[in-house]
């Protein structure tokens, strides 16, 4: 029996514990322990940014953490992303916009575009192509997606 | 023969309210809150971790399989190998796939399954991997498919023999599967009358689907042989009648339910995990759960051909293309299956060409079984279509849209295959490029544009689907294709507009193969148009129920009610005086009338329109490096009818993006070992958001006339002309052809070098 | 099969002790954007994973000197912001921005970039042609040791057992000076650098090239420092000739493999032209550095 360690998190701003294999990853952490599966598996090796969650307020691969290393960290993930019940502009905007086909990519595209607006709100087309650069999309040829997050830019400006 | 095939009803004149507009997507809201439940979101009571053990050779004997120490670690639940699959005979349907599910005789590709383990843990089962010992006879392999075509290549499986093969090799093993050939006319006479004859060599290597969702599934084998599946699939009939195939399970006895589907492009057509989970669960006697990594994925499921193509083509100096011959060899994997039909036929189906001769090789190699990818084996083998097709014009000195528009096919005109065409739209889609904006501009300095124009012929098939009327006047549609990218929507707003009620009403869901009758795989681009005639079928037997309902109600004949926006209406003052009566007051009251009203379509769906469509690509080529820039992209395509604008627009994006990833950068790399190098995403290089500009659309409408509101799917017709498009932009910036794709920086750098020496 | 054993020290003194104390393979586990993915793949099995995150000051970046101090866990977003930072050392900028997507390096530190020991680590060409030392802390005592002297073939480091980066030390940017780096990937962004070149050099009031470091990547086994590329712009006003013989130099000095990544013929030829077109660069940085 390897030994587990004792993980203490805040995801969401709510307060989760559970125990990891040293191995396990924060995506592990989130999907398989605590069941918040939004956070999308698509290569567990930080090249298609489908786990992107934020870790301390730092956007970041989830599969690149390790469980024991989230410890005391505080995580936000697409689960937390609609706040008192209303959509994040961004959401809204992907979906009016169809910023999303199949929508595998799209809670990682939302938490990494979320993290781009909440320092840019005014980032341009090709700010905003280079900062997803790291969020693999295979259906929509991204036009939909980048006209989404301008557009949801353009709102939170407006806020 | 159901009516509506016969006659569809479609009406050019009519005004709709729902087909044509935009509105957001029932299975959008949870897909951008992270709740969507794809494959990999679900867990099941007790659930076990199974994982494979993969060949690391490309090709050998497995001698023997030890799973014994495996077997005694703790928390290990199970371990299958061949043994646990019945033996089916080598070479046939059943055979091959049970054998690419679980290697039984050989491996025959790096990555190909021999044994799987569930177990308490993953960590678990990855241990339990390392203490499997096979045994294998380490066989010479060939990945190439024109090597493997070569006297003296090593031989995949000695009971193949060519089909359509004569003269002296016809008995002799071989690595090719099937020799076809397909023509019309006289090749030589055609030739003869030619002025000008362009003659070259193109080749492809595959590419994968690239869905982002890795394949996972979750398989609950109850003790009296009962399969419960969780999957995401493109096909869960065929899934399911194909687990029946290789484990001789009743069909009745499997339920396999689709979660939401995180891409497909045809590579969820066909299982990988999901029988070796029913045979873990079934040995382990509990819900077990597999999920592939991106490397197994990339290693073990189904890239698209790669293919080497010879094709001549000749056409007379007034624009007539006279003669087109070709020769085509598709890489197939160690199985026959590549669909290498679609691309022979395909070819050159948007031209009027008098004589046509195409041969076609289809070879087995030491590769992953191909799957099924937009349009299958066509957009590669298009590619140097449209090469010779560019390289004509421009040698004869007409534009090259005059050029393809002299010889674009139309309405009447009898394929090479024996499709005679209704109403298609590629003169109207040749003649909106002309006039859209792009190609009117002028090419910027130091770049190249290209042009291509493609087809694909649409599917129909077998269809099932029900509607069901709820006591508050809401419908309920229940679908057997997968919503591969929005269609749910699209049924639930053709619905909509049928009944004349806000599609919000409307809802659609994805059925479990217990739930409905037979239904093809959702490709082709057939779901829009196949499910959608199951829909608007459904709705008028609906409607035609609520109006008999009424005419009981009211006590009338039933001729004397009519269906109106959502309501039961007197069709005169004749019948009486009598006040609407609505979808929800009728079907409030199915107590007192017979039940409640619901409806079910079977059908084997035809009258499916065929698709073209022309791209217009600027790049910009880096003559130092080779580095391309694709700057402008412009899709001009017929869809029929739009059912919703803003999801056929993300069809075309979505395509055109995969073009320039297959264009440019995406392909299997193997080294001398026949090893795949780059089975990672950082290596196996498909566009990221960076890599490409936005996607112009220009959509023509020439409606489908066999269908209730006139839609052609839209899924692979814009992928087929990609490539070429790009290509021929190429072609144009550095005054030079490239003909093998991907036409990546070494290759375009050391094909500018030799055009200089 | 050990099972794994994760460590995270509060000191420095404690990281070098487990080190030192391991039995089996040990990993310094910083941003972990290379750890964690060699052991997804099943490329490395550590017994032992030593976090260094959360050892006071391993995060800082502040200045030293006249120039710059960074500590071995410091971030690539956390480098790539600090203005200062980018103002004087812009070539180590280009490289810090071009290691992986955003979310990458929001936790890949320019140490591990270093100490994976990759031939074709973005920034480590520019960390060579800066002069940068690691400050190396060990069983044995500390020491600087320049950045090239880190990696002695893929995968290896001269570190001993017990041995870990604490920090680097950036030296303070002369006046008429100005660095840069570009690599050649065919995607724009979230490859590996086919060939990569940084250039480091200093100019006269007159704009003549008086001291050059150039540092070729993913053309050797490690990153190759060629003093007769610095040879071909010192002297010169980086003009056209400079460039031809900054050019050749270049080329000749490779020692490429052709691998999945690009072909032996690709890497020579653009080994040259980047060489050129980064000098270019790093020349109007030092014209604008007046």
């Amino acid at each position: 029996m390897s030994k587990k360690y004792h993980v203490s998190l805040t995801v969401n701003g709510d307060e989760y514990e559970c125990l990891a294999e040293p191995q396990m990853t924060l995506l592990d952490v989130l999907r398989d322990e605590l069941k918040l599966t939004g956070t999308k598996e698509g290569c567990a090796t930080g090249d298609c940014g489908a786990c992107s969650v934020m870790v301390d307020g730092r956007l970041t691969c989830s599969c690149l953490v390790l469980a024991p290393e989230a410890e005391g960290r505080s995580v936000e993930t697409i689960e937390g992303m609609a706040k008192d019940g209303e959509l994040h502009p961004l959401q809204q905007k992907f979906l009016e916009m169809n910023g999303l086909q199949c929508g595998i990519c799209t809670p990682g595209i939302l938490v990494a575009a979320k993290a781009l607006l909440d320092r840019k709100p005014d980032a341009d087309e090709m700010e905003i192509r280079y900062w997803l650069a790291g969020n693999l999309c295979r259906c929509t040829g991204y036009d939909k997606i980048i006209r989404a997050v301008m557009a949801a830019g353009e709102e939170m400006k407006g806020a | 023969m159901h009516d509506i095939l016969e006659k569809s009803g479609f009406n050019p004149d009519a005004n709709y309210k729902v087909v044509g507009t935009s509105p957001i997507k029932h299975d959008g809201y949870d897909k951008v809150t992270g709740r969507a439940k794809f494959s990999a979101d679900a867990f099941a009571p007790g659930m076990l971790v199974g994982k494979v053990l993969r060949s690391p050779h490309p090709h050998a004997i497995v001698k023997s399989i030890d799973t014994s120490k495996a077997e005694k670690l703790p928390g290990v639940k199970a371990v299958i190998t061949r043994e646990d699959f019945p033996e089916k005979k080598a070479g046939t349907g059943a055979g091959d796939m049970t054998r690419i599910a679980m290697a039984r005789e050989k491996v025959y590709w790096e990555g190909h399954p021999v044994a799987a383990v569930a177990a308490t843990s993953e960590r678990i089962a990855k241990k339990a991997l390392k203490l499997i010992e096979v045994d294998y006879e380490v066989l010479p392999f060939v990945i190439d498919e024109v090597e493997a075509m070569q006297p003296g290549a090593p031989i995949l499986h000695d009971y193949l023999r060519t089909k359509g093969a004569t003269g002296a090799d016809a008995d002799k093993p071989t690595n090719i599967v099937e020799r076809s050939v397909l023509k019309q006319g006289d090749i030589e006479k055609g030739f003869a009358e030619a002025d000008v004859v362009i003659e070259r060599s193109f080749d492809s290597k595959p590419m994968h689907q690239g869905y982002i969702e890795l394949q996972s599934c979750i398989a609950n084998t109850s003790d009296d042989g009962q399969v419960d599946l969780w999957c995401c699939t493109q096909a869960p009939w065929v899934y399911r009648d194909r687990l029946t195939a290789i484990m001789d399970i009743d069909s009745s006895k499997i339920k396999i339910q689709q979660s939401e589907l995180g891409g497909g492009f045809g590579g969820k057509t066909t299982f990988y995990i999901e029988p070796l989970a029913v045979a873990l669960s079934r040995k382990a006697k509990a819900a077990v759960k597999m999920t592939m990594t991106r490397a197994e994925v990339l290693k073990g499921t189904g890239p698209v051909s790669g293919t080497h193509a010879k094709i001549k083509i000749g056409a007379k100096k007034d624009g007539t293309i006279v003669a087109a011959q070709s020769e085509l060899s598709f890489q197939t994997g160690p199985y026959t299956g590549s669909a290498f039909v679609n691309a022979q036929q395909a070819i050159w189906t948007r031209y009027d060409i008098a004589n046509v001769e195409t041969l076609c090789y289809e070879v087995v190699s030491n590769r992953p079984k191909v799957a099924s990818f937009r349009a299958p084996c066509v957009p590669q083998i298009i590619f140097g279509a449209e090469a010779v097709i560019t390289e004509l014009a421009q040698a004869i000195g007409m534009d090259e849209l005059d050029f393809r528009l002299k010889n674009a096919v139309a309405k009447g005109h009898t394929t090479i295959y024996g499709q005679k065409f209704d109403e298609i739209g590629l003169i109207e889609t040749i003649e909106a490029a002309k006039n859209c904006d792009h190609y009117k501009s002028p090419v910027p300095e130091g770049q190249g544009r290209g042009i291509a124009c493609g087809f694909w012929f649409n599917r129909g098939g077998e269809t099932t689907g029900t509607m069901s009327l709820a006591p508050d006047g809401t419908v309920n549609i229940i679908l057997g294709t997968a919503d591969v990218a929005g269609s749910r929507m699209s049924m639930a707003m053709m619905a909509a507009e049928e009944f004349g009620i806000p599609v919000d009403r409307v809802r659609a869901t994805l059925a479990d193969t217990n739930a409905l009758g037979f239904n093809r795989v959702t490709a082709g681009s057939r779901t829009t148009f196949s499910s959608g005639m199951v829909v608007v079928n459904n709705a008028r037997q609906i409607i035609g129920e609520l109006c008999s309902r009424a005419a009981k109600m009211w006590k009338v004949p039933e001729e004397g009610v009519i269906f109106e926006d959502g309501f039961c209406r007197p069709a005169s003052s004749n019948v009486g005086d009598f006040e609407p009566m609505s979808m929800k007051e009728i079907s409030s009251k199915t107590t007192y009338t017979m039940g409640a009203i619901s409806a079910h379509s079977e059908m084997n769906v035809t009258g499916a329109g065929p698709g073209f469509a022309v791209h217009i690509v600027d790049t910009e080529v880096d003559k130092e490096t080779g580095f391309v820039a694709v700057k402008r992209y412009t899709i001009v395509e017929d869809a029929g009818k739009m059912i919703s604008p803003i999801q056929v627009e993300g069809q075309l994006q979505g395509a055109a993006v995969q073009a320039i990833g297959w264009a440019l950068n995406e392909e299997y790399i193997y080294g001398a070992d026949g090893r795949l190098q780059n089975a990672g995403f950082l290596d196996y290089r498909m566009p990221v958001a960076s890599d490409v500009p936005m996607i112009d659309t220009v959509i023509v409408e020439v409606p489908n006339p066999k269908h209730p509101y006139g839609l052609r799917g839209v899924g692979e017709v814009p992928l087929t002309p990609g490539p070429a498009a790009i290509g021929n932009a190429i072609a144009n910036a550095i005054g030079v052809r490239p003909t093998s794709l991907p036409m990546s920086p070494p290759k375009l750098l050391a094909l500018m070098k030799s055009a200089k020496a | 099969m050990p099972d794994l054993r994760f460590e995270a020290p509060g000191s420095l003194a404690d990281a070098v002790k487990l080190l030192v104390a391991a039995e089996g393979p040990a990993r310094v586990l910083a941003g972990g954007t290379d750890v964690v993915v060699q052991m997804e793949m099943d490329m490395i099995e550590p017994a032992l994973l030593v976090d260094i995150k959360r050892i006071p000051d391993m995060g800082r970046i502040v200045q030293e000197e006249g120039g710059f101090r960074i500590g071995a866990a410091a971030s690539g977003m956390e480098i790539c912001e600090h203005e200062a930072l980018c103002a004087a050392w812009p070539g180590i900028i280009d490289g810090v921005k071009l290691i992986g997507s955003v979310q990458v390096k929001g936790r890949a530190t320019i140490t591990g970039n270093l100490c994976n020991a990759s031939p074709g680590a973005d920034s480590v060409p520019p960390m060579v042609t800066a002069g940068a030392l690691a400050h190396v802390v060990g069983p044995n005592g500390e020491r600087d040791v320049p950045v090239e002297q880190i990696p002695t073939s893929p995968g290896k480091t001269s570190l001993g057992k017990g041995e870990l980066i604490e920090s680097f030390k950036l030296p303070a940017r002369p006046k008429n000076s100005g660095d840069a780096y570009m690599r050649f990937t065919p995607r724009t962004e979230m490859d590996i650098a086919v060939v990569g070149v940084a250039v480091n050099l200093t100019l006269d009031e007159a704009g003549v090239c008086t001291a050059a470091r150039v540092a070729l990547g993913a053309v050797a086994p490690t990153v190759l420092l060629v003093p007769e590329c610095a040879d071909a712009l010192i002297g010169t006003k980086v003009d056209d000739a400079a460039l031809a013989k900054l050019a050749a130099a270049a080329s000749a000095a490779c020692q490429p493999i052709d691998d999945k990544r690009g072909t032996k013929e690709f890497r020579i030829e653009g080994t040259g032209v980047l060489a050129r077109r980064v000098a270019q660069k790093a020349y109007e940085r030092a014209r604008a550095n007046a």
